[in-house]
């Protein structure tokens, strides 16, 4: 391994180190006194190291990474979008990084009025009647929304015979094991020859088992689901209630309102419809809007406004109870309503449009390189399938490797999971049509080289630190830390092992 | 306008690339009587500057800036070194995706490696993953896999556990199967907690140093649980862990604890008014094929040059479905980035300072409120950077002198529960100067004489 790639316990050592502390300027007394009878650690095999060279270590780490402000970010569902700067800022103000929870309500009035205001904000642009922020993540949003729903079922005493959620076919996962999470069953329903869900089948598979419909507006294949209203208003009619996986909601800021569509409840991935850095997997933000009836569910605390006077309020009989340590991921909910207060109305509308615009301008083009299984127009994204280069011996792992070569990230692959071969392409409002033009060509050059040199793909890509990885190996060797040479999962656990 | 790449000629070009007339035509499959006819009712549009002036108010609203501030009930007001904000507020790291393409990722996934790393050695356990959502989601999740691990259904709460986490344990596990054995001066007893597990007990947790900042005793917890047949399940702050015997590690005849979980807020990040947060997540080898969320491990590519990437997959969302053994998909990658930083900039000598700072600090804050007519301490048991003060008057009436005297004096536990009302939980890090102490003196003094 190179000088540059050590890790850091292998870099310094004894006598080096960081910055350095504040000498004690309160009386020192032995800590066996301060901790009588308390059992202290023998050891702590930490690193040590100087602060120039931790820097140089995480500096070399980062231009390993590929980011959206390096290049074309275009992993479908995934919304990888341009951060924009001032938003970090606002949320390092330090009257909001030290802003601490438990001071009270009195000493929080800014934090709460971002909340409030955010919580607004977002009730209108999804067209619902209220939304809580307390949730971190989609996954999270889900389980709070899927909460929601049997707590709503319950309150009609029907909690213990729906048990079943719907999800077509083109679902994310986390909607199934979202679902899994709840003790409920998940029932897969087909989409049809047009991308979207099959409504017989759909109608067929509702009754007064289905606690909830849990659908993608648009779905993964970038199509908006024209019978919405239709499949909302059947799943009514059996009593179920309508989930919105928002990972989407990029397509529909200021065109379309879920609320509107017959939807119950909603998340709201903010990291991807309103900007908030993805830091390399989170942290992000999952809201969860609801229609009136489930407001009273919502978990505790919310925040009310009262003379001027903004409050959390804990006395909440109906809520499903707390899902967060705290109020949800405070700084990343800065984030977003600056960037909705950048955008205002105008710019917010001009999100889906161009969004749209961008996918629609690239599908059309790499229709004529790739086969496009579901023509006509999409929204935010549109899926390829890479299934033509098989016959040179090329899959779509090699195209998004390959790909990787080029300075852009690959599509999400073979994701959702009815289309073969499958190649996930959301590019984004904030790309200029030169970086779509760059990709195009980097996606038509990549089809050339299946004929003329299939080699070089298979074993794509060429150009990064390190190629293909091996995972299968990784996984059967397994070594999760640098402490020891190998772990392995076959170790006795105690005691009351069942596996 | 504002962050989007075209202009209406761009627009126009497209348009006919694409071959329709406008852009309409692209969204017929939107019914039209189900677009919005009107324009979004929302704030903006901002400048910069603008922006500056209404958040930038919003944040000086609070009283957090320049505020001494004795805070703690699990987020606290530790030093956070230049360092950490200059690396990790890299675009490398802070707009990256999660690392699907390791060939692109190889950042990501070494400090994630390193990250699982140094938790491991911190708490004792064999493995740790790549972070969860907070430490009570972290504290849930244990609980769901202890529960899938045993078959068995309940959990047993020993002692002195973070309300908000108990709060949340409970909404994950639909609020059934949760048995709380009560303090007694503020420690779990050994015999209580004996008396409350059953051959139904899947895991046993307690949080050391616990809500009141209060030392338990792991080992004998993790014994009568193990003899019970359940995991035993630690709640650590990770500070703490810096002296503390590591409740993960085996010691003599105790394997140690099956998961050491909690919120490590504490390394390089602020408490940011409850998040983001980040939760830890460690636990023995034997249950790594059921741990939530990622983990990264040492590869080779076809050269043999070694990397990192993303494994055991399977037990994920996104190829298990339905199967997998927990619905996290984005974590708190960045905050885990921020964790590593730190530990690395203050490593074995820095972070064992931080925490004996912590100690004296703390500690001097008691003696002086001892001092102080009308208040003690709640409990006797020995404390790590946290306890609770009776106070003469209601914690709340400290609190809102403090800060008319500008200082945060501690966290009202009134707010948890009524006959709390007059407890102050108090919490002193490294930060504050015997200046700083000296005036929380002040403010104590303050409000019990203003009976």
């Amino acid at each position: 391994m190179s000088l540059n790639r050590r890790l850091l316990n292998e870099r310094g050592g004894e006598g080096h180190r960081g910055p350095s502390l504040p000498a004690c300027d309160v009386p020192v007394r032995p800590l066996a006194e301060l901790l009588p009878g308390v059992p202290l650690r023998a050891s702590l095999d930490l690193p040590q190291v100087s602060e120039p060279e931790v820097v140089r270590h995480f500096i070399e780490l980062s231009s390993l990474n590929h980011h959206i402000d390096k290049g074309l970010y275009p992993l479908g569902s995934c919304t990888m979008k341009h951060n924009p700067k001032i938003n970090d800022e606002l949320a390092a103000l330090p009257g909001f990084a030290l802003s601490h929870p438990l001071a009270g309500d009195e000493a929080n009035q800014g934090s709460l009025r971002v909340l409030l205001e955010l919580q607004r904000t977002l009730a209108e642009i999804t067209g619902f009647a209220a939304v809580t922020t307390q949730p971190v993540a989609g996954a999270h949003g889900e389980m709070t929304g899927l909460m929601l729903i049997r707590a709503w079922h319950r309150s009609r005493g029907e909690g213990e015979q729906r048990t079943r959620v719907i999800v077509p076919d083109s679902a994310h996962g986390t909607n199934p094991a979202s679902v899994h999470l709840m003790g409920w069953e998940t029932v897969t329903v087909p989409s049809g020859p047009d991308g979207c869900v099959d409504l017989e089948r759909l109608k067929a598979a509702l009754d007064t088992r289905t606690a909830a419909i849990m659908f993608t507006v648009p779905n993964t294949l970038g199509l908006f689901e024209r019978a919405i209203r239709e499949v909302t208003a059947a799943a009514h009619t059996v009593g179920a209630q309508c989930y919105m996986d928002g990972a989407n909601l990029n397509a529909l800021v200021g065109l379309v309102r879920p609320g509107d569509l017959g939807f119950d409840v909603m998340h709201i991935n903010v990291h991807k419809t309103f900007s908030t850095p993805h830091g390399g997997g989170g942290p992000g933000g999952g809201p969860v809007a609801v229609a009136a009836h489930l407001e009273p569910f919502l978990p505790a605390p919310v925040v009310e406004e009262r003379d001027g006077r903004l409050r959390l309020v804990h006395d909440r009989p109906h809520s499903i109870g707390r899902v967060h340590s705290f109020n949800g991921n405070f700084g990343i909910l800065v984030r977003a309503l600056a960037y909705i207060a950048t955008l205002g109305p105008e710019g917010l509308r001009q999100v889906s449009r161009s969004a749209i615009l961008n996918a629609n301008w690239l599908k059309a083009r790499l229709a004529r390189a790739y086969e496009l299984p579901y023509p006509g127009h999409c929204m935010h994204e549109f899926v390829l399938s890479g299934r033509g280069l098989k016959a040179h011996g090329v899959k779509t792992l090699d195209v998004a490797k390959r790909l990787l070569d080029f300075g852009v990230h690959a599509p999400t692959v073979y994701f959702p999971l009815i289309v073969d071969e499958a190649l996930m392409i959301e590019p984004t409002e904030t790309e200029t049509l030169d970086h779509l033009v760059h990709f195009a060509e980097c996606m038509e050059r990549i089809v050339a080289e299946a004929a003329e040199d299939p080699e070089r793909l298979r074993t794509a890509p060429h150009d990064t630190t390190v190629g293909r990885l091996d995972e299968g190996r990784a996984a059967r060797e397994l070594q999760l830390t640098w402490r020891k040479p190998a772990t392995r999962p076959t170790d006795q656990v105690s005691p009351a092992g069942r596996s | 306008m504002a962050y989007v790449g075209l202009s209406r000629e761009e627009e126009q070009r497209m348009l006919r690339d694409i071959g329709v007339a406008r852009f309409e035509d692209l969204v017929e499959s939107v019914p039209a009587d189900a677009r919005l006819q009107r324009l979004l009712k929302t704030l903006g549009p901002a400048s910069e500057i603008e922006l500056r002036r209404m958040l930038g108010g919003w944040a000086a609203s609070n009283v957090a800036d320049r505020v001494p501030s004795f805070m703690g009930g699990g987020l606290y007001d530790h030093y956070v070194p230049a360092a950490v904000n200059a690396i990790a507020g890299r675009s490398e790291f802070a707009t990256a995706y999660t690392p699907y393409q390791p060939e692109v990722a190889q950042g990501t996934l070494t400090v994630i490696f390193e990250f699982q790393s140094m938790i491991a050695e911190l708490t004792g356990a064999d493995v740790a993953n790549a972070s969860m959502y907070d430490g009570a989601t972290s504290l849930a999740e244990a609980a769901l896999l202890a529960r899938s691990q045993t078959g068995r259904a309940r959990v047993v709460i020993a002692g002195a556990l973070h309300p908000h986490d108990l709060a949340v344990l409970r909404t994950y596990l639909d609020g059934k199967g949760v048995t709380v054995v009560a303090d007694k001066g503020g420690q779990c007893a050994a015999e209580d907690l004996q008396s409350a597990l059953g051959p139904d007990v899947a895991c046993v947790i307690y949080q050391h140093p616990n809500f009141f900042g209060l030392l338990e005793s792991p080992r004998t917890i993790h014994r009568i649980a193990h003899a019970a047949g359940a995991l035993a399940v630690a709640v650590c702050d990770p500070i703490a862990l810096a002296l503390l015997d590591p409740p993960g590690a085996a010691a003599g005849d105790d394997p140690g604890a099956d998961l050491v979980v909690g919120e490590a807020q504490p390394l390089g990040n602020t408490p940011s008014f409850g998040g983001p947060l980040l939760g830890y997540f460690a636990c023995k080898a034997a249950l790594v094929r059921r741990m939530p969320g990622r983990l990264a491990a040492r590869a080779v590519d076809a050269q043999g040059r070694p990397g990192f990437v993303l494994t055991l997959q399977t037990r994920e969302q996104h190829i298990r479905r339905e199967k997998a053994t927990s619905n996290i998909c984005t974590n708190q990658g960045l905050l885990a980035t921020r964790a590593t930083i730190y530990l690395a900039l203050l490593g074995r000598r820095g972070l064992a300072e931080v925490a004996e700072l912590c100690v004296r600090k703390t500690h001097r804050c008691a003696e002086l409120a001892a001092a102080i007519p009308g208040y003690r301490r709640a409990h006797e048991g020995a404390f790590f950077r946290e306890f609770v003060l009776e106070c003469p008057v209601d914690a709340a009436a400290v609190c809102a002198k403090g800060r008319g005297m500008g200082v945060l004096p501690g966290v009202d536990l009134g707010q948890f529960r009524p006959e709390w009302r007059r407890h102050l939980l108090v919490a002193a890090t490294e930060q504050r100067s015997a200046d700083d102490i000296a005036r929380w003196a002040d403010v104590l003094r303050a409000a019990g004489g203003a009976r």
